[in-house]
């Protein structure tokens, strides 16, 4: 596992899930992408397949419909790869909670390695929240 | 025999999970199912448990890019309810945020259409010039998204006169920038071959499926609420809006960027007619009775209901997004179309559709169903463009 991990962390890329969102989380992840912050300086690439993916950014709710596919692309991602939720609906529900659609929260169906909160998270904050990942996987490998 | 390419609910690039399912015979589309309710969050049932204050925050999640336009039905849904006139520079303030949601909205939606035709440098150029919306907006409201400043009764924070100069420059920045986009559509020949005559929703069938807002003003339907139905500062305010014949996607995108220039007059005519007073009437109670607000967001007119037996909670609460009627517009926009025009079409609805990340193909001759990449309909996409760049020599 060590190898791999430690590749893992040279060039991240990335595959976005939503999984009942609001749209403002996904709006913001794909403003790190353009030029004010460019994540892709940091080799981190957004790409259009978990397939191709090493991490997911996983965000909303986790609604009962999008709970089968959710888990489906995590199983098409290869291992080892790690989870980000971003955004305070896929850290509990939110201003969700209550609601008869989410009988569980994203790292009740997935295992999430990383929380990143805001609602939405500013892309600074994104930004943070992955380096301090690939930070942890480092000393990790 | 025709094919069947399911679109969704996972794609790339679009934010909320939706289902297309796209019957093709050989490159020709000709039927579209669309299926909804990936993004199901109960929302309606959960404004009932919440007090009228929070209802406004929990409308405000409904949709990321309309994070004013439902608070802004909202309140005015609650604001018919109760009779009350929110002070006047309250109105403004309100105006002034609808209109930097709307340039915020367009922008976002232009760059994505640049994406989709294999114009990254428009998406990334498009998306560099929206910060200055982004930045307006995190000083105006502390928040970049979801800005939380409606309230009945008012707005939650007041806009400082020392900013209003630097406001202003904002808007300045940003006509030129406008008129670089525009020439970008409106002359690259690239752009104006692949978007010309390409999902075209006629006049007829646009009232026939009531679209709203930047769908339908293409299509020659003069609807919109801020002229119908004034609100907000919208009838104290010149402004005219935009109406096109074509009904094709080059329609839809020439509309988008006109309506930006109303908007920055819009802003401009706010800032020089607000004068200073209380922004916040500091409303307790609602009676008991209904209430309906309507607002046109960037995609078109929503609709709120609120039904109240006079506690602190609504008894009912309904909303209508401008999207559900638009998406089934698409079932007449796509047809006849090819595949790689498809993606485009159903991006020119503006939906707030999120959808595939995998693509499956199923062949009703031979019963074979393949399961494709989600970029694939981009890639066709791509590919188109890069053919009409070389035919036209460019
Ligand atoms: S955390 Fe907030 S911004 Fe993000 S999806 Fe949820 S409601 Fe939307």
């Amino acid at each position: 596992m060590g190898i791999k991990l430690k590749a893992l962390t040279k060039s991240p890329w990335v595959y976005h899930l939503s999984t009942g969102s609001c749209n403002n989380c996904d709006i913001e992840i794909l403003d790190c992408l353009t030029p004010r912050y460019d994540l892709e300086r940091l080799g981190i690439v957004l790409v259009g397949s978990p397939r191709h993916a090493d991490a997911l950014l996983v965000t909303g709710n986790m609604t009962m419909k999008c709970m089968k596919r959710a888990k489906e692309v995590y199983d098409q991602m290869p291992k080892p790869g790690v989870v980000i939720a971003v955004g305070t609906c896929a850290l509990g529900h939110g201003v969700f909670e209550g609601s008869y659609v989410m009988p569980k929260t994203v790292d009740e169906v997935l295992p999430v390695d990383i929380y990143i909160p805001g609602c939405p998270p500013k892309p600074e904050g994104i930004i943070a929240g992955v380096a301090k990942l690939l930070e942890m996987l480092k000393q990790k490998a | 025999m025709s094919e069947i390419i399911p679109i969704g609910p996972y794609h790339p690039l679009q934010e909320e999970p939706e289902f297309f399912r796209l019957h093709v015979e050989g490159e020709k589309v000709v039927k579209l199912e669309i299926e909804l309710g990936y993004n199901h969050r109960g929302i309606e049932k959960l404004a009932e448990t919440k007090s009228w204050d929070q209802v406004v925050f929990l409308v405000e999640r409904i949709c990321g890019i309309c994070s004013t336009s439902h608070p802004a039905a909202s309140t005015n849904a609650m604001e018919d309810l109760g009779g009350i006139e929110a002070p006047e520079r309250a109105q403004y303030i309100r105006t002034i945020i609808c209109e930097l949601e709307r340039i915020h909205s367009h922008l976002l939606w232009l760059g994505l259409a640049g994406h989709f035709i294999g114009y990254n440098t428009v998406w990334m150029w498009v998306w560099k010039y929206r910060e200055i919306v982004c930045d307006l907006l995190d000083k105006i409201t502390g928040n970049r998204q979801s800005y939380a400043m409606f309230k009945v009764g008012g707005v939650r924070r007041d806009i400082l006169e020392d900013d209003i100069p630097w406001i202003r420059a904002s808007m300045d920045k940003l006509k030129p920038v406008l008129d670089l986009f525009k020439g970008a559509v409106m002359d690259d020949p690239v752009i104006r071959a692949r978007t010309r005559g390409v999902g075209i929703l006629t006049n007829e069938m646009a009232k026939q499926y009531c679209v709203v807002g930047p769908t339908a003003r293409p299509s020659g339907v003069a609807i919109d609420v801020r002229k119908d139905d004034p609100y907000f500062a919208y009838g104290m305010v010149d402004f005219d809006i935009v109406v096109l014949e074509e009904g094709d996607v080059f329609a839809k995108a020439v509309c988008r960027i006109l309506e930006m220039y109303e908007s920055v007059k819009i802003i401009e005519q706010c800032i020089d007619k607000m004068k200073p007073g209380i922004i916040d009437l500091k409303i307790k109670e609602l009676p008991a009775g209904e209430g309906i607000g309507r607002a046109e967001a960037p995609r078109g007119e929503v609709y709120h209901y609120c039904l109240s037996d006079g506690s602190n909670f609504p008894a009912r609460y309904k909303v209508r997004a401008p999207s559900y009627t638009n998406i089934a517009s698409n079932e007449v926009a796509c047809v006849g179309e090819t595949v790689a025009d498809a993606a485009l079409v159903l991006a020119a609805v503006d939906p707030c559709y999120c959808c595939t990340e995998r693509l499956v193909v199923v062949d009703h001759d031979n019963r074979r169903e393949q399961v494709l990449q989600g970029n694939t309909l981009i890639q066709l996409s791509h590919e188109r463009t890069k053919q009409i760049r070389k035919e036209l020599g460019v």
